[in-house]
């Protein structure tokens, strides 16, 4: 199961790199991703019932805490690429992109899903590098889609920014390398990340913080990490509409994904905080820094990318924090985040189609222009602000309460940094889905129920976490944290 | 413990990383693009040759593999490329101007003594030719960062970028006998891909900006500020 999970997004990018010019191209992406969320459904499945799956050889392997990952990454690219079908056909009409370059795009968005399952899947810290560094190669064209000098400029920026990044984690791996490989019986198994989790204990604890150190700064940089997010607002900013919801969404998410592995392996080795300190430090900085320059912007897809930022700061913060109930605000956050700006980014899109522009003071008036993308971006936004019905709210509680419990003079910043966060989000969205519409200002083509479907999610986890849901965070906080909230 | 306690191979080894972070001093100093190619390429021979080595010392039969992939790759393929691509956008006769050229040497030789101090707690763990090597190569990589830095050409980025990777490489080959091959052939697949996608931006820039300095890709702004 594991295997055909990276082989459906393989023949995804083969079929779409031969027939991409077609017009049914959108299509068979779309298709190709359903496949993919039934193919995770099935193992999720698998691992519900029978606990870690390993493949390939023990090159693979899934557990309790990346087999939601996979399911996530999974439903969210499936719904953007049913955004992305009529939303790249618009852009075509537009003479922004060619048909050439469609071509580029469909296989890349394959690429880069099958890149992103890999990174999911990997047993193996070396293939898990590679994977990432995958993704780095299949949308920094993407980014550079249109060709104007500003997305090139940014593609260069992401290209350079991340790959130098990803170059110190690679000599964090090779570190972790060089300490496993002191053990006498480790021979092949020396990257298998399973076997040195049950090593942990007994690997040298100076290697493994100082290969943490490199490992955090370098999947930190494509988590958006402050001071390494430069790249960030640029490449979400200039790339297609698309590709911002899934790095936002996905490529985010997966990089702390890969950070949170390594610390489990440092905090075996190593019986000091070490690690999560780190993480708490740069998380906190990332998320404060974001929420200044939040109120600094004039671009709308460059605002949601500061968000971004702010988003996993907190994430990476709760992470540091440690202990099962951050662990846990840690999860659903991820879940949440994810689900709540792919949908804010494609409303987005489509605002930024109707007004023709992505600056803000040029946004006016989508309520009454297309209601459904005023209001979609209206409900989002206030998602993603954390007010009280919806999932963001709950997983920043519980984040608040751990903080509170554990590091209680750091709970003042983190309020504080939500109230500016707030503000700063507010202050540009209000003219810009009420207010009165600019003359000749029409509706788009588009397919919002990707967007209230997201919603909807966010809006049910905040609700109430269904059991099953709630079961596999308990398993992943229990993996993670070593024992579970409540 | 003096260097003529040492066996020939771990001599071998140390001479090597010494050629091997003088070449990239010298690609600090070099202003033109072939030579600068020209060092590139001899630093990714000396990569292949001590891959050799260790497998020859630690009768390791795969690493023979990885050290004819590294020969191919960064000594032969990614050369080539480049060669190819500058004389393409007819910039090979371009002198670039050093920007602060004596403080760009005291920089880097910090940076060297500093990659030392890094690796100091790994003393007790291993012996005199990998630490040094670790050492030697965490400097080829902030030596690489230090040219990114104070270059502005493009194709300088890109080759401080590539040597960057040569002091990785370099780390898994003389401090734990090279990665397991799937992750080594992985690599050198990223490494190729990235080469290509490097030359196909050389010439989107050249068709936006007109040129390959990318201080001129100064558009896009932390704040805006309009």
């Amino acid at each position: 199961m594991i295997a055909l999970l990276l082989w459906v997004p393989l023949m995804g990018m083969m079929t779409l790199a031969l027939l991409g010019k077609r017009a049914k191209a959108g299509r068979i992406n779309a298709y190709a991703n359903a496949a993919m969320l039934l193919v995770s459904l099935l193992l999720a499945w698998q691992v519900w019932r029978e606990g870690p799956v390993e493949g390939g050889g023990e090159q693979l392997r899934v557990d309790a805490f990346n087999v939601y990952l996979i399911v996530l990454t999974a439903f969210v690219g499936f719904t953007t690429s049913l955004f992305s079908a009529p939303y790249m056909e618009n852009e075509r009409h537009h003479g922004r992109v060619t048909e050439g370059s469609l071509r580029l795009y469909h296989a890349m968005y394959q690429g880069f899903m099958l890149a992103m399952f890999l990174v999911l899947t990997a047993n193996n810290m070396g293939l898990l590098w590679v994977a990432m560094e995958g993704a780095t190669l299949a949308t920094v064209l993407l980014v550079g889609l249109y060709r104007t000098p500003e997305s090139i400029e940014a593609a260069w920026k992401y290209f350079i920014l991340c790959g130098v990044g990803i170059a110190q984690a690679l000599f964090g791996t090779v570190l972790l390398y060089f300490a496993a490989e002191q053990l006498p019986d480790a021979g092949e198994h020396a990257l298998t990340w399973s076997w040195l989790y049950q090593h942990a204990d007994v690997l040298n604890p100076d290697v493994l913080t100082l290969a943490f150190v490199f490992l955090l700064v370098g999947y930190g940089t494509k988590i958006g990490l402050v001071p390494m997010h430069n790249w960030l607002p640029d490449a979400h900013s200039e790339g297609p509409t698309p590709m911002s919801a899934i790095l936002s969404g996905l490529l985010l998410n997966d990089a702390l994904y890969a950070v949170v592995r390594c610390k489990m392996l440092v905090d075996g080795a190593v019986h000091t905080p070490v690690a999560g300190y780190l993480m708490m430090g740069f998380g906190l900085l990332s998320f404060l820094v974001a929420v200044l320059f939040l109120h600094r912007q004039r671009d709308i897809k460059r605002l949601f990318s500061y968000s971004s930022i702010e988003h996993m700061g907190a994430m990476t913060f709760a992470f540091g924090v440690g202990g099962p109930l951050a662990t846990f605000a840690a999860l659903l956050h991820m879940t949440v985040h994810s689900l709540t700006k792919s949908a804010i980014f494609i409303t987005v899109g489509h605002a930024a189609q109707i007004a023709k522009t992505q600056q803000i003071e040029h946004i006016r008036g989508l309520i009454r222009t297309q209601p459904a993308i005023g209001w979609g971006l209206l409900i989002g936004t206030l998602a993603i602000a954390g007010f009280p019905p919806f999932g963001v709210f709950t997983s920043e509680f519980l984040l608040l309460s751990a903080t509170m419990r554990s590091y209680p003079w750091l709970t003042p910043p983190l309020l504080l940094g939500i109230g500016i966060a707030f503000a700063g989000l507010f202050r540009h969205l209000h003219s810009m889905v009420y207010g009165h519409a600019p003359e000749g200002q029409t509706p788009v083509k588009a397919n919002l129920w990707p967007v209230f479907a997201h919603l909807a999610l966010v809006l049910w986890l905040g609700v109430a976490i269904p059991g099953a849901l709630s079961d596999w965070f308990n398993q992943a906080t229990q993996l993670i944290a070593g024992s579970i909230p409540l | 413990m003096g260097i003529a306690q040492q066996t020939i191979y771990e001599q071998a080894v140390l001479f090597i990383a010494a050629v091997v972070v003088f070449t990239s001093f010298l690609m600090l100093a070099q202003k033109r693009l072939f030579p600068l190619i020209a060092l590139f390429a001899s630093q990714g021979f000396l990569l292949a040759v001590t891959t050799a080595l260790v497998a020859y010392d630690r009768d390791y039969p795969h690493l023979y593999a990885s050290a004819l992939i590294t020969l191919f790759i960064k000594a032969m393929v990614i050369p080539w490329l480049l060669r190819r691509w500058i004389i393409q956008l007819d910039v090979h006769r371009e002198v670039e101007s050093l920007l602060y050229p004596t403080y760009v040497m005291m920089a880097a030789s910090a940076l060297v003594l500093f990659s030392y101090y890094i690796v100091l707690p790994i003393e007790r763990l291993s012996t005199l030719a990998s630490r040094n090597a670790l050492a030697v190569s965490f400097a080829v990589v902030l030596l690489g960062m230090l040219l990114m830095i104070a270059r502005r050409q493009a194709v300088t980025h890109v080759i401080g970028f590539m040597s960057i990777e040569n002091g990785l490489f370099f780390a898994a080959v003389t401090a734990t006998g090279g990665m397991p091959m799937v992750v080594e052939l992985g690599v050198a697949f990223d490494v190729l891909v990235a080469a290509v996608l490097f030359g196909v931006f050389f010439f989107h820039i050249r068709s936006s900006i007109d040129s390959l300095d990318v201080d001129e890709l100064n558009r896009l702004h932390e704040v805006d500020t309009r």
